[in-house]
């Protein structure tokens, strides 16, 4: 199933990468500068204040929004405005296509991609399989909790087997221990298929359990403040929140960021 | 109560409560108001055994078809493309909802100046009742749409096209089918009403002549069988909405 | 005025003028189609010369009367039937279906029940007003959640009370839907039925222009209908917006 991602010096780069809505009165400088670079295959979570240009980040990322300044790369090639292949994205919302049934909506992706039948099937049990949904395949999502239906999004994602995988604060909506779980199953999968992971989050505990770096962004208009080292090993899960280095990460982000929040809350 | 749950029990009760209703009217006014069940349910099979019937109900049927192919894609459309943008869906809608309180009889005489007497004028009369109706549902529908759907299409790089045929049209089904359940009965209203001036033939012909010439059973017969056809496929419209919308939680 | 509140008079001026000028360039037949121009100008003059006072008021009233019956039937009958889920059940299908009833072909009914006049156009525009209550006054009363009624059972508030002072203001936005329908169902049902088969009223003055081919009378008539029906639409609608901002949008 894995297929490790196309080697260039960084997977996904950006430079100078600036986003201003237009609008009356000249418009809101949302974003940047940033610069950033994400090495393949590893695992990148980014943490700042709220309205700080997250999403937006994620967005042009993906190739739903082009910057207003500066380029985005993917594998090397500039992306502006369309999404390249190899991507995938989970949102925070509930994106599960109400009118189709679990496995409708996972192999949706697959049809444009015209892979064959038989492959089809394969990723798609294998999907079920890793995201524990075998029992629910004929389901519909407005029989399952709120965590099962991002499973859901999650496998959907998956069976496209993109190169990128971007979440945008994909466990929100979900209990703390769900999303410890989760937070263990989404390392499942990162091992399992190579890719690079970015992750959106403003939860500072999951950033620092999951990622291999962690970005801190200031108060709006989001710049990058520092990129933090976590140094885990890559066979983890939540248990390291016991490691006493844990709560030295978490500690480093929350006096990053205390002072940007306190500034978003109170500008 | 349980017994009421058996299908078919409620819609069976609710027809011998009216049957009833109408006997009783008809005990009480006379035969010169109304016709009594029995007597027009007679009348009418003997009607449909007659060949003169059913040209009637051949001209209406077919106006009453053209009429809404016209108000369902009309409809469509215009809720689709109102529906596309928030801009567009502001302007429209409340431009919708006051053309649809607009007494549509009082611009009979103006559809009859433009498109003469005869089928087009039946279409057109019959179109204006269901069109909008159909497109205030469709821009609803469309409003609805969560967006995080269709950027979920982006980002599996669906053309735009597919988008709207995968996506917002699956996710609208519900709505749509809502506004087709109504704009079919006013549209069926709407062409009955337009034969019944100045109209050679037609259910709508029929039910004026008989009201000039008293014929009650005449008018009772073409009224049961307006509601019979009207009411069954209402009430098939409505339970395949209720299904997609059980479905879709 | 707003961007959206000027794409709306756009969207309506245009094609006015627009007809306008084809009009007045010969392209439309002055026996089809008056220029808008005209029409409004013949509506001045038929309003000053007040000679259409009496049809005009004589319908007003009507569907006055027409209005005011299907609010207070429907709103009686929709909570009883509220209270009576058996009732709901079985007339469920009625009044999903209702709009599908010729009710012009009761017309004749009603003329030999309650002689010529102005019964039967009030009875026709109050059937198709009251169902529109009803079901407005069933989804009111659906949405009350059951915490504010427990909340009323708390302060011991006896159910007249709560009806007036929980359940009626709290499903008020619902009803005042359902009003607005009424108002312009009573209109529809009136003007119709005075068009088919009344000897008096708006609705017979065009068609006894249309039959005359009198296109003078006629079209400032129906402009006069279209103002109207928009107007109070227009009017009802901004009414409700406000009611319904004030209390930060319950569906």
């Amino acid at each position: 199933m894995a297929s490790g991602p196309a080697s260039a010096s960084a997977h996904v780069r950006l430079d100078g990468v600036t986003r201003v809505y237009s609008g009356k009165g000249g418009g809101v400088h949302a974003l940047g500068p940033v610069d950033l670079e994400l090495r393949a295959g590893e695992f990148f979570a980014v943490v700042g204040p709220s309205g700080c240009g997250k999403s937006t980040l994620l967005e042009m990322i993906a190739g739903l929004a082009p910057p207003t300044e500066g380029q985005v790369q993917f594998e090397g090639k500039a992306i502006g405005g369309a999404v390249p292949d190899g991507v995938g994205v989970v949102f925070q919302e509930n994106a599960c296509f109400p009118w189709l049934t679990v496995a409708e909506n996972i192999v949706f992706g697959l049809k444009r991609q015209s892979v064959a039948g038989d492959e089809v099937q394969r990723r798609l049990q294998y999907a079920l399989q890793l995201m524990g949904l075998e029992d629910f395949s004929k389901a519909y999502p407005a029989q399952l909790s709120g965590g099962m239906r991002q499973r859901v999004c999650i496998a959907r994602t998956l069976v496209t087997q993109p190169r990128l995988i971007l979440l945008d604060e994909p466990f929100g909506a979900l209990d703390q221990q769900t999303r410890l779980l989760m937070g263990d199953e989404l390392l499942r999968l990162w091992r399992a298929t190579g890719a690079t992971v970015l992750l959106i989050t403003h939860a500072l505990d999951e950033a620092a359990l999951l990622a291999d770096r962690v970005a801190v962004m200031s108060a709006r208009p989001g710049r990058i403040l520092e990129v933090i080292e976590t140094g885990w090993d890559r066979e983890r899960d939540s248990r390291i929140v016991s490691d006493p280095a844990f709560g030295a990460v978490t500690g480093r982000l929350w006096s990053l960021l205390r002072d940007q929040s306190l500034s978003a809350l109170h500008p | 109560m349980k017994w009421l749950d058996i299908p078919g029990v409620a819609p069976a009760a609710l027809i011998a409560i009216l049957l009833l209703l109408w006997q009783a009217v008809f005990m009480t006014a006379g035969p010169l108001a109304i016709a009594s069940p029995a007597s027009t349910f007679a009348y009418l099979v003997q009607q449909l055994g007659g060949p003169d019937f059913w040209v009637h109900v051949w001209a209406t049927g077919q106006a009453f078809l053209y009429a809404l192919a016209i108000a369902i894609l009309g409809g469509l459309l215009i809720g689709l493309l109102a529906g596309l943008s928030a801009t567009a869906s502001e302007t429209a809608e409340p431009l919708l909802l006051a053309a649809n309180s607009i007494p549509k009889i009082a611009l009979y005489p103006v559809v009859l100046l433009i498109f003469g007497i005869g089928l087009p004028a039946k279409v057109a009369f019959g179109a204006i009742h269901g069109i909008i109706p159909v497109a205030i549902f469709t821009i609803n529908a469309c409003r609805a749409l969560p967006p995080v759907l269709l950027k979920t299409g982006r980002v599996m790089r669906l053309s735009p096209t597919d988008r709207i045929g995968s996506i917002l049209l699956p996710s609208a089904l519900p709505d749509i089918v809502t506004g087709v359940r109504l704009g079919f009965s006013l549209t069926l209203i709407g062409t009955v009403l337009g034969e019944m001036f100045g109209a050679q033939s037609g259910l709508g012909y029929l039910l004026m002549t008989s009201i000039g010439l008293q014929n009650t059973q005449m008018i009772m017969s073409v009224t049961v069988l307006l509601v019979a056809f009207a009411a069954s496929v209402s009430t098939a419209l409505l339970a395949w909405e209720r299904r997609l919308r059980q479905v879709r939680g | 005025m707003s961007r959206i509140a000027l794409y709306r008079v756009l969207a309506v001026a245009i094609p006015a003028a627009l007809i306008e000028a084809a009009c007045r360039a010969g392209w439309i037949d002055r026996q089809t189609l008056p220029a808008p121009s005209e029409m409004i100008a013949g509506l001045a003059a038929i309003l000053a010369s007040g000679r259409m006072n009496g049809a005009i008021l004589e319908t007003l009233k009507i569907v006055l009367a027409a209005f005011a019956g299907s609010v207070v039937i429907g709103v009686a009958a929709g909570a009883v039937i509220h209270r009576a889920p058996v009732a709901r059940r079985l007339l469920e299908p009625l009044l999903s279906t209702w709009y599908a009833v010729p009710v012009y072909a009761f017309y004749p009914l009603f003329i030999v029940m309650f002689g010529l006049g102005d019964r039967p156009e009030m009875l026709i525009g109050l059937m198709l007003g009251v169902v529109a209550v009803i079901a407005a006054t069933l989804n009111g009363l659906d949405s009350v959640p059951p915490v504010l009624v427990k909340t009323a059972q708390v302060f011991r508030l006896g159910p007249m009370r709560t009806a007036l002072r929980v359940t009626l203001p709290y499903a008020a936005p619902h009803l005042f839907t359902g009003i607005k329908l009424a108002v312009a169902y009573s209109f529809i049902g009136v003007i119709g039925a005075e068009f088919i088969m009344s000897q008096s009223g708006l609705g017979y003055e065009i068609r006894y222009a249309f039959d005359n081919l009198d296109n003078a009378v006629m079209y400032p008539l129906i402009l006069l209908i279209l103002a109207v029906a928009v107007a109070v639409n227009a009017t009802l609608d901004a009414w409700d917006r406000a009611l319904r901002a004030r209390r930060g949008a319950t569906s």
